[in-house]
């Protein structure tokens, strides 16, 4: 298939800004059953995050005495996509729960629970590109929303290279047809950006663009950051006007 | 009110206040869960308004056996760690009786948490006047990190329970909550218990659960009448 021209007239395909983020609906504690749970949506994608623990952890020789371990399942739903997705992990999911678990490895406070395990699930119900970095998203509130202490909360985005142009939160299009795409995961510690826990890239860029993806990167993750804070805020704040 | 904060927030900036749920880091105080804020000269703590229990030792717990062994038994105590109570730390235990016979599968108990050690392995000890096996009434399971609401300042919520029906109340610190007494007056407490559960951060509470209470004592009795 032809390449179609990805920006015209310096907009994009579904008419937003080079750094403009697809609406963002976040909803915390949906899930009866879990300790922490949240729905959100970023542009098409569909992503829900549930998280348990810490609990006991079986089998036995999986423990780790000074710490707790991080489990995370990054699956996509056999109808996410157009075609048919098999069930089941496969080469990519296995990956991304990897990168993923590392980026909560290094914000949740393991050490005050030996001996146990903390599970965090993301199940990816459409997908659209940057599904990673959605479920990245609603994991972190997931986990404030159980309770479980962590140093602050994570952000994730992705930035795409197309027609040589940066863009913030590709869709699939835009992912599909683009130079390189590179999605980039934040720890943010009372509205500062404090370190980057995830970085990956595929395709190509330059030093130069390095900096500039980080820059819009930078700015699009603190609206997602605000929208965090007030789907968790909203959750609360309604339980306390019942009373 | 109290203001609620989320991981990460700065709460002080002088780390000799940093109290519960908190955090230091370059000699900043910042929370480190989910909850309500509460600060003073002194101290600054958050008070969570989620997560699982972790025990602490001194804490009355209400637990249910899952394990017997020779040495003792294994107790769920609604905690990522299960709790272990040896043979000797049980007064009813009698070196002439098997420990199943003391205490078989699902029997639920009332023990106090002896040690916790830094492996989280936990035992427990029924050698106190408020422990003793639960053979009556009913366990009623809330939140955790609600358990210090119902308890209430110095003890006024769970006294006023007490006072206005009169009937056996235990709260384990791990969030299940035993009740024996008269089945109806059980049930009123274990929906008061659900209230101030679902209302735990609101400023009022005890009134307002007295004014329930006094509510379905009233609807019961006008039932018993009619």
């Amino acid at each position: 298939m032809l390449k179609p021209k990805l920006i015209v007239d310096g907009k994009r395909l579904d008419g937003r800004a080079f750094d403009e983020l697809r609406p963002i609906k976040i909803e915390a504690d949906v899930l009866k059953r879990a300790d922490g749970s949240c729905y959100i949506e970023m542009g098409k994608n569909k992503v829900l995050a549930a998280v348990y623990g810490p609990r006991e952890l079986h089998p036995r020789h999986l423990q780790d005495p000074s710490k707790a371990i991080i489990r995370y399942r990054y699956n996509m739903a056999a109808f996410s996509v157009e075609e048919r997705r098999r069930p089941g992990p496969d080469r990519r999911s296995i990956e991304i729960s990897k990168v993923s678990k590392e980026v909560f490895e290094a914000v949740i406070m393991k050490e005050l629970f030996p001996r146990s395990a903390i599970d965090i699930f993301v199940e990816v119900l459409q997908a659209d590109a940057g599904s990673r970095a959605a479920g990245i998203n609603a994991a972190s509130v997931a986990l404030i929303d159980a309770g479980i202490p962590v140093k602050g909360i994570v952000t994730s985005v992705a930035v795409a290279k197309v027609d040589g142009q940066l863009v913030l939160d590709p869709m699939k299009e835009e992912d599909y047809y683009g130079e390189a795409d590179l999605p980039i995961a934040f720890l943010i510690r009372n509205g500062k950006i404090e370190s980057i826990t995830l970085l990956q890239m595929d395709g190509r860029m330059t030093k130069d663009e390095i900096k500039r993806v980080i820059e819009l990167a930078k700015k699009g993750v603190m609206e997602i950051y605000r929208l965090q804070r007030d789907a968790i805020m909203r959750k609360f704040m309604v339980e306390e006007d019942e009373g | 009110m109290r203001k609620i904060v989320l991981p990460g927030d700065l709460v002080a900036t002088n780390s000799k206040v940093a109290g519960q749920g908190t955090y230091v880091e370059n000699g900043k105080v910042y929370a480190k869960y989910l909850g309500l804020l509460d600060k003073d000269e002194t101290q600054v703590r958050v008070i969570p308004l989620k997560g699982k229990y972790i025990p602490t030792a001194g804490d009355m717990v209400v637990g249910i056996t899952k394990e017997v062994t020779a040495n003792g038994w294994f107790v769920n105590i609604n905690s990522p760690y299960q709790a272990f109570l040896p043979l000797m730390e049980n007064p009813e235990y009698k070196s002439n009786k098997k420990p199943n016979e003391v205490l078989d599968i699902g029997d639920a108990i009332i023990a106090r948490v002896l040690n916790v050690d830094p492996n989280m392995k936990v035992t427990l000890t029924m050698k106190d006047k408020m422990c003793h096996p639960i053979r009556l009434g009913r366990i009623v399971a809330i939140n955790p990190a609600r358990v210090p609401r119902v308890i209430g300042k110095k003890g006024s919520m769970i006294k006023m329970l007490k006072n206005e029906l009169g009937i056996q109340i235990v709260v384990g610190q791990n969030g299940l909550i035993w009740l024996n007494g008269d089945a109806k007056k059980i049930s009123i407490v274990e929906e008061a218990i659900y209230m101030i559960e679902e209302e735990a951060h609101t400023e009022g509470l005890t009134d307002r659960v007295a004014e329930f209470i006094k509510r379905r004592k009233g609807d019961v009795e006008a039932k018993t009448n009619s």
